[in-house]
Formats: C-alpha cells, sequence, structure tokens
C-alpha cells in the first residue's frame, strides 16, 4: 500500500504582480520502506514539494493522502497533531532546540506525545546508539560538529515512530566526511529498520546512494528512476 | 509541563547580559517605585494620625450648621440620652465634650482675640495629650478654674504661670461673658497657628463663663483605628436626632486630605515615567523574543502546537518580569525598615513649611503592605502587557515563513 500519495499537486506563490508557479501537476506515490531522493536545479520546487508532503504548507491545487488521510484538509491544529505523529523532520540547519541538551532534543517529540518518562528514556538511548551519539547526550547542540547536529535531527525525527523522514538537504552544510557517516546512518536505519526517507539533496554523492531518483524541473517531474 | 518551564528559564539565558540587564531595571524600578510609595503614604498616614490625634479625633459631633459656621449659638444640649447613646456604642474607645468660642483676651496691657476651649481635661488629654505637651506649670483638673495657653499666645501676652488672664466675650445667645482666670500652665502646640490663640479652660468654667450651661459645640469620639470608623458613624447617625450631624476625620480635615490626593497624584505621575523607562528596557528584550523566527519554525514544523508555543514565550517574559520584581521587592524590605525607625529629618524650606502645617518636619516611611504589592503587581502587570508584542507575533508566524526566514 502506498503510504503517500500525490496527485495533481500546483503550488503558486502570488506575489501581487507576478505570480510564481512553484509546482505544475506533482503525481508521485511513494511506498514503505523507500529511500528516495529529489532532485532538481535550484528553484526547481524541491523544497516547495517536501514542504507540502510534510503538511507545512498548503498546495495551491491537488490533494496529497498519507496513508489514506487527506492532510490538506485537515485545519491548522489537526494538522500540527498530525505531523507531530506522523511524519519526522530534519532540515539543513538549525535543527535542534539550543538550550535543550541532546538528550532533551531527542525526547522534546515524545514529551509532546505524552510518552511515559522510562519509554522517553529507552527510546533516546537506542535512538543515540543508533546515531552514535550517546556520549554527547548530555552536550547543548552548539557543543556538537554540524554533522553530529544533523545525526541528532535524525535522531530527534525518529522518535516519534514517524510513518517516514522528510529531509530538505540534510547535507547541504556538511563536509564530505560528514555528510558521508550521516547518509551511511540513515542507510542503515533504512534497511535495518525499514525506515522510509524522502530527502531532496544538490549533492551527486547522495543522489549515489538513493534507490529512486525524483528529478523535478520547474515544477514538474521530468524523470523517475527506481534501482 | 515542567519541560516549558525548563524551555522557558533557559531561553532568557540565553544572552545572561541581555536579561541581567532587563532584570536589573526591573529591580530599580520596583526599589525606587515602592521607596518613593512608602515614603509618601507613610508622611500622609503620620499627617493624618497627627491631626486626628492632636485636634479632630475620629468622628465629631456637632448641632447642624456649626462647621461651617463656629459660634456659640450653634451649640446643643449634652443630655443624658446623648450620653447613654454614646455609652451604648462598644466600639466607642473613649469620647470626650468641648464647648469652642472666640473672645477676647487681656493681659495687663496686651489684648488679643482668642480661641478658647472648654475641655473635659482628662478625657481630653487621654485624646490629645496636652499634658505632654507642657512647657511650664501644670495641666488642669476637674473642675479646675484656671486656664492653659499656648507658648505663643503667653509671650504675646506677656504672661507666666499664675499670672491672671481676663476673658471678655460674648456668651450664648447674646449674653455678656467676662471672667479672670489664673494661669495654671503653658504648653507648646504642635500647630504654631493653634499655639498662638488656644485657651484651655475646665468645661464647667467655661460653660459658666459663655452662660451656656451643659452646652456642648462638639464631643469628640475615638475608636480602636480608622477600620471602625465608617460602622460607628453610622450607628451615631441612627442614634441622634435631626438637629445634630455626625462627622468623620475625613469630612473635617477635606483641606488635608485633597493636599495628599494631590500630592499623590503627582507621585502616581512620576512613578508613571519610571514604568515607561523600564517599559522600553524591557520591550527591547522581549522583541529580541520575537526575533527566534527560525526556531519557533523548527518547532512547530515538528509538532509543537502555536498555543504551547505562545504559552512559553509568554512564561519567558513573567520569569524576567519575576526576577526583577521579587529582587526589587525582597530589597526593600530592610530598606523601608532601616527608614521606618529612621524617618528622614526635612530641613530648610520644606521643614519650615511642614512645620507650618503643624507636623513634624520628617519624612515617614510606611510598611504597609499595599505598598509592596501595589508597586510588583503595577510593574509586573506592565511586563504582562509588554510580553503581548511577542505573543501577537506568534500568533501572525506562519510555519512556512519561519522556516525559510
Ligand atoms: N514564499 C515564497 N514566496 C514566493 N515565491 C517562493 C516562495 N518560496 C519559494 N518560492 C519560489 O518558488 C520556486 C521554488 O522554490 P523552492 O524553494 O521550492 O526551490 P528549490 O528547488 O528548493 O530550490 P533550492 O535548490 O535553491 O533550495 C522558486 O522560484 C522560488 O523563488
Ligand atoms: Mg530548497
Amino acid at each position: 500500500m502506498n503510504i503517500i500519495e500525490i496527485r495533481g499537486i500546483c503550488k503558486t506563490y502570488d506575489k501581487k504582480t507576478l505570480p510564481v508557479h512553484a509546482l505544475n501537476g506533482i503525481d508521485l506515490t511513494f511506498q514503505k520502506g523507500e529511500f528516495a531522493s529529489i532532485v532538481g536545479p535550484s528553484g526547481s520546487g524541491k523544497t516547495t514539494l517536501l514542504n507540502i508532503i510534510g503538511g507545512l504548507d498548503d498546495p495551491t491545487d491537488g490533494v496529497i493522502l498519507i496513508d489514506g488521510v487527506n492532510i490538506t484538509a485537515l485545519s491548522g491544529r489537526k494538522k500540527t497533531q498530525f505531523r507531530m505523529k506522523n511524519i519526522g523532520f530534519v532540515f539543513q540547519s538549525f535543527n535542534l532546540i539550543p538550550v535543550f541538551t541532546v538528550k532533551e532534543n531527542v525526547e522534546f517529540i515524545m514529551h509532546l506525545q505524552g510518552i511515559s518518562k522510562e519509554e522517553r528514556e529507552k527510546r533516546t538511548n537506542e535512538l543515540l546508539d543508533a546515531v552514535g551519539l550517546n556520549d554527547k547526550k548530555n552536550n547543548r547542540p552548539n557543543k556538537l560538529s554540524g554533522g553530529q547536529q544533523q545525526r541528532v535531527a535524525v535522531a530527534r525525527a525518529l522518535a516519534s515512530k514517524p510513518k517516514f523522514i522528510l529531509a530538505d538537504e540534510p547535507t547541504a552544510n556538511l563536509d564530505s566526511k560528514s555528510t558521508e557517516n550521516l547518509l551511511d546512518i540513515m542507510e542503515k536505519l533504512n534497511q535495518e529498520e525499514n525506515i522510509t526517507f524522502i530527502f531532496s539533496t544538490h549533492d551527486s554523492r547522495v543522489v549515489n546512494k538513493a534507490r529512486r531518483v525524483i528529478t523535478i524541473e520547474d515544477g514538474k517531474v521530468i524523470s523517475d528512476i527506481s534501482n | 509541563m515542567q519541560t516549558y518551564f525548563k524551555l522557558a528559564w533557559r531561553n532568557i539565558w540565553r544572552n545572561k547580559r541581555r536579561t541581567l540587564i532587563t532584570t536589573a531595571s526591573i529591580f530599580f524600578g520596583v526599589l525606587l517605585s515602592t521607596f518613593m510609595t512608602s515614603m509618601q503614604e507613610g508622611s500622609y498616614s503620620q499627617y493624618i494620625t497627627s491631626i486626628v490625634n492632636s485636634y479632630s479625633g475620629y468622628l465629631q459631633i456637632h448641632k447642624k450648621g456649626y462647621w461651617n459656621d463656629k459660634i456659640i449659638n450653634n451649640s446643643f444640649l449634652f443630655d443624658k440620652n446623648i450620653e447613654s447613646n454614646l455609652k451604648s456604642i462598644k466600639k466607642i474607645t473613649i469620647y470626650t465634650q468641648r464647648l469652642e468660642t472666640y473672645s477676647l483676651a487681656s493681659s495687663e496691657d496686651v489684648t488679643k482675640g482668642v480661641m478658647v476651649m472648654g475641655i473635659d481635661p482628662e478625657k481630653e488629654d487621654k485624646i490629645t495629650n496636652i499634658s505632654g505637651k507642657l512647657k511650664h506649670g501644670r495641666f488642669l483638673k476637674n473642675g479646675d478654674n484656671g486656664i492653659i495657653l499656648g507658648s505663643g499666645l503667653a509671650r504675646f501676652l506677656k504672661l507666666k504661670i499664675n499670672d491672671t488672664l481676663v476673658l471678655i466675650g460674648q456668651g450664648y445667645h447674646g449674653a455678656g461673658a467676662a471672667g479672670k482666670y489664673p494661669v495654671k500652665g503653658i504648653i507648646k502646640h504642635p500647630s504654631p497657628e493653634l499655639d498662638r490663640i488656644l485657651v484651655y479652660m475646665d468645661i464647667k468654667n467655661c460653660q459658666d463663663l459663655f452662660s451656656a450651661p451643659d452646652m456642648l459645640t462638639s464631643v469628640v469620639i475615638m475608636v480602636h483605628d480608622n477600620d471602625e470608623v465608617t460602622l460607628v458613624k453610622n450607628e451615631l447617625v441612627q442614634l441622634t436626632d435631626y438637629n445634630t450631624e455626625v462627622m468623620d476625620w475625613q469630612e473635617m480635615n477635606r483641606l488635608l486630605l485633597k493636599q495628599i490626593e494631590s500630592d499623590r497624584i503627582g507621585g502616581v505621575i512620576t512613578k508613571g515615567v519610571l514604568y515607561m523607562i523600564i517599559a522600553f528596557g524591557i520591550l527591547g528584550t522581549v522583541m529580541m523574543m520575537a526575533e527566534r523566527k527560525k526556531e519557533f519554525g523548527v518547532i512547530m514544523a515538528v509538532g509543537m502546537q502555536k498555543y504551547k508555543l505562545i504559552f512559553i514565550v509568554i512564561l519567558e517574559t513573567i520569569f524576567l518580569g519575576m526576577i526583577g520584581v521579587i529582587a526589587g521587592t525582597v530589597a526593600s524590605i530592610p530598606l523601608l525598615y532601616y527608614f521606618l525607625f529612621n524617618p528622614i529629618p526635612l530641613t530648610g524650606q520644606a521643614g519650615e513649611m511642614v512645620l507650618q502645617m503643624g507636623f513634624e518636619p520628617a519624612m515617614f516611611f510606611s510598611m504597609t503592605p499595599s505598598v509592596f504589592y501595589e508597586q510588583a503587581l503595577t510593574i509586573f502587570i506592565f511586563t504582562l502587557i509588554i510580553g503581548i508584542y511577542p505573543v501577537l507575533n506568534i500568533r501572525k508566524l506562519k510555519v512556512m515563513n519561519a522556516l525559510r526566514s
């Protein structure tokens, strides 16, 4: 079954004078366990697409079904709750709450979900082990390298046991070693725990790791290759 | 919940210096305005206490119209009825009768208009403590045939103890009044004005002199404290007849109260300016809060509801306000405690002015709870009002725009 079904998504940013057609009719489906990347030149609409899939932005036209739920029809508050329960996010930067330690950052969403203390601690430990940062758990983000911060962001995104994780250029600010490290962890989580990742990127090394590459240009899918 | 408090608390310490400057401005604002309020209220209550205890008492009964036209013809008969009514009210601690009027006073070669006050020496002394103001001689006994003079008057008339004073005036309903009285004592009245015109004598003596047997111009009534005044007044009004009226100290001291009120307003204006200065300091800090857009965007994206975010930002403002307000209040306690027992003496012109009004020339302090909580509350509310700014900002915030900022 498709966990994400995108039908006829259009997005127009209407600047009063000159409307920008960021997405022009996108149809896509994603299955559980995918490791898919979205590529395309700058301004092609990658971020816009990911934001719409994640319910952060509303499409001008079209429908998004996540596990059969039409999220475009949800009200603001319901949508926020839906995100909290179903979608993990990793952004390009500033992912973490600066005044919280690594551990507190990972626990934060579980707090919002109302998960018990024991469960939270257990899961935080598991996740930090998975991203190899358990020894840093009491540090604040500013004591971590960019790559380490992104790994914490992945752990944080996973904490809520989401249906999939959306990552908009997660490696854009990382050096090549950190990029490789982060990708390895994501790949491992994908293969061993069947976590679904959808990420956008400019980086050819990242693209090479993906098992499905969707290319968009001018807000349209121009190729969709799985291997 | 604990997480939100933790988040808010740590957020305010992200910029230690800024938070310290902000809380310090709140701290000094609270300290200063509390100090000022304490000094004002302390001095006011000193004035009020002094006027109540040296002259008006808490309540007085007069014949209707006496207060506006203080002549002996506006006196009333003090009968058994009134007496038993006064005794029936438990909250009255003490009352005393007075017969006040004006007459001419002469010594051997000087004559002057004076105020003659017939009093019940024992009871009057318990209320206005005349004996405590004695400079020379002794105080009157009940039924005494002597008189007591203000020192200013004694000097003017060149009278010493045991000299004779002659009073000549008009009695009740035009009767002639004249008598000779030995000077038994000289007092220094705190009001310089009264000190120059006051003559005390036993009330019986006074009633005889002015042909007004059993007549009074006023009954002065004391209660335990100000809180009981209204209650007792209402009871008295019920019991007295249409000929008499009951006035409380506020009605009798309108002028003083007016002065206090206008002084208070002046204080409010000064404090208002102070609050504004503090408010701008806080505003700067609070505006910074609204600038963490990107962070707010991420927090909302991962699933935190907006109202919770607003709650956290409000908490941050509350913490900022509380640190300053609590520290300021705590610091003001020992300060005011010191000045409560060590009033600041007034010298020079200001001191002279207060002295002229018959009050002790010093700034007194008050530690009434309201001095503290009113200032603390006002400044805290100011802080909260300023805290609306980031709330409005977050309300408008769209996740998308926040993330892109
Ligand atoms: N909030 C907005 N208002 C107006 N136009 C916007 C807005 N956001 C994006 N756009 C426009 O929509 C188009 C798609 O932008 P988007 O950010 O999705 O591209 P992208 O593929 O993520 O680019 P990049 O690789 O540079 O991140 C661009 O032309 C952009 O200028
Ligand atoms: Mg982008």
